[in-house]
């Protein structure tokens, strides 16, 4: 099966983009080669710039561009496209609503082995907080393209997180995205899972684990993590009772705490369980991480039949 | 260029300035008196009747205009105080300065219009200026870039990754002034964190240094902007030596009036002062 990482799907899309819209402009902040935003450089050569490693200089300058009508990407890994520049992107872009779009790659566990500094596991939190901001977690290659897409026909500051791990290939070339919009990847009578990112590849396995076993579940990709599809989190309270989340992110201000907030906010009593972390990791691989803290197929499928 | 009417301008502009920092009840009374006579420069000054800097009251977003960055944000109702003499908005909004519902906020905010860039704290708006002048030098449009900060904002690391983006560019677009009134909330810069010898560092950085005698001798900073406008392959710096708190002679060089309005009874004393009584209503 073919597999292909979130983040080289954005690479390959800056292209297609680039071609599409000339004010497309892509800014580095000196982690260019593993950003993987070489191909842009070297075909669209006057509208990319790399900044060095200045993380809040690459957003003020991504901000001055904006308000010259330039679309900009702004380049670096989870951890520090959203952690290190936070005032810059609050104050500067978000508040006068700016067309800026940050990118933050090797986000979550699958970071590995530089360890907790460079595991993002709050930035979908520390974006999702600032009003006029929308946060994108796409699951697959064409998610990522479609989403890529979108963000370009829409104004306004958005942050897509992107993961460095190959998955296989979920949905096809007529995906179409929309902010706001969840997707039933598949459905279910016993349980929801709510899945964000390329996580999804682990909530499929286990999945197919628990529907040997008899169950039967309905999965929900919510690449759209802010703004939440809040209809579809309520159909799925509503039809399965049992509802899980799914996320290489800290269950506290991640997308459980946004499904909680809308069954919360319409009084819908129902169970729901985050599943995430809740604690920095450690170094190690991606995939060792994921056994460890139960974020593997494994763990989802114990934690879920264990509930239900 | 009439040096007197310019020096007349910069007295009733501070003075309103004053009017809306007691109105509003907070405000950064010291920061805005030192950069006064910078702005005013910019604003209203000309060499052989070309303005220093292209703008158009009636047209805020005209695609010919040069683009003004005020990095040192708290000094924003002066700024006030000079687009609503140029008529960007009805002066009746100084009236409002951060009051519920007004237009003009406590930061810089591109919702008035005038205002290019939406601030917060200090050492963001020169890598702003730097973007700025990056999408020119894309568009290849012959605009330029001004940046007004403070000595004590050099304190912001982000400055210094700017300083060092825009000589790598070599943004000849761009001009930096340095409203260097060496006071900052805390007291002194050099006694807080010394940012001297600043010169020495922007030279090293690659910068084109213009040291001033004075930042409030308006025709000084005129000429000097427009010297700094004509310097190619590099960015340049004007370093403005001024008085924090200038034309408050009980204010001047105190760090308590960096950051508080003047008192009803201070503002009648300024009014006498600068002999502006009648133009305050």
């Amino acid at each position: 099966m073919e597999k292909i990482s979130t983040l080289m799907a954005f690479s390959e899309s800056l292209l297609e983009i680039g071609a599409k819209y000339r004010n497309v402009i892509v800014i580095d902040a000196g982690l260019a080669s593993l950003m993987k935003t070489s191909r842009f450089a070297t075909e669209f050569g006057d509208r990319y710039f790399n900044l060095g490693m200045a993380e809040n200089n690459m957003v003020g300058v991504a901000t001055g561009m904006a308000l010259k009508s330039k679309i900009p990407f702004a380049c670096s890994f989870a951890v520090f496209s959203s952690g290190k520049s936070w005032e810059q992107i609050r104050n500067n872009i978000a508040y006068p609503n700016l067309n800026v779009k940050i990118i933050g790659s090797h986000a979550g566990l699958m970071a590995g082995k530089d360890g907790v500094v460079h595991q993002a596991l709050e930035d979908i939190g520390l974006m999702k907080m600032i009003p006029n901001m929308k946060v994108f977690c796409p699951a697959d290659y064409f998610e990522t393209k479609a989403v890529m897409k979108y963000m370009c026909e829409d104004f306004g500051p958005c942050y897509l997180r992107l993961s460095k791990n190959s998955v296989p290939l979920f949905y096809d070339d007529g995906y179409k995205f929309k902010a706001g919009r969840g997707h039933i990847v598949k459905d279910g009578k016993d349980a929801t899972i709510f899945s964000t990112g390329s996580i999804l590849n682990e909530v499929l396995l286990a999945v197919e684990m628990l529907e040997k076993s008899g169950l039967s579940i309905r999965v929900c990709n919510m690449c759209s993590v802010k703004p939440i599809d809040s209809a579809l989190v309520l159909e799925s309270a509503k039809k399965t009772k049992n509802l899980f989340s799914v996320e290489d992110h800290q269950v506290e201000g991640g997308l459980g705490s946004a499904i909680a907030d809308v069954l919360a906010t319409e009084c819908w009593m129902c169970s729901l369980k985050k599943i995430g972390m809740n604690k920095f990791a450690e170094s190690g691989s991606g995939y060792d991480l994921y056994r460890k803290y139960g974020l593997d197929s494994n763990g989802i499928f114990k934690e879920v039949k264990s509930r239900i | 260029m009439d040096k007197k009417i310019l020096e007349n301008l910069a007295a009733k502009l501070r003075l309103d300035t004053l009017v809306a920092i007691n109105k509003a009840g907070s405000g950064h009374t010291g920061s805005c008196m030192s950069c006064m006579d910078i702005l005013v420069a910019l604003y209203f000054g000309d060499v052989n009747g070309q303005k220093i800097m292209e703008f158009n009251p009636k047209k805020p977003r005209w695609d010919g205009r040069d683009y003004f960055v005020l990095s040192k944000g708290h000094a924003v109702p002066a700024l006030y105080s000079v687009l609503s003499e140029w008529g960007f908005f009805d002066r009746s909004e100084m009236k409002y300065l951060r009051q519920v519902g007004c237009l003009l906020q406590g930061y810089p905010n591109i919702k008035v219009p005038g205002i290019e860039v939406t601030i917060g704290s200090v050492g963001q708006g020169l890598s702003v200026g730097v973007g700025l002048a990056m999408a020119i030098k894309a568009d290849h449009e012959d605009r330029n870039v001004f940046v007004l900060m403070g000595d004590g904002e050099l304190q912001e690391g982000q400055c210094w990754e700017a300083f060092m983006a825009a000589a790598h560019f070599r943004l000849d677009n761009l001009v930096v002034i340095i409203d260097q009134n060496k006071l900052q909330l805390d007291g002194a810069c050099g006694a807080v964190m010394n940012v001297s010898p600043i010169a020495d560092k922007l030279e090293s950085f690659g910068w084109k240094v213009i040291p001033a005698v004075s930042g409030h001798d308006i025709e000084e900073m005129v000429y000097a902007i427009d010297k700094a406008k004509n310097i190619a392959r590099q960015p340049v710096v004007i370093l403005a030596p001024t008085v924090e708190g200038k034309g408050i002679p009980f204010a001047e060089n105190k760090s308590s009036y960096h950051g508080v309005p003047l008192s009803d009874a201070e503002l009648e004393e300024v009014k006498k002062e600068l002999g502006l009584s009648k133009l305050v209503n």
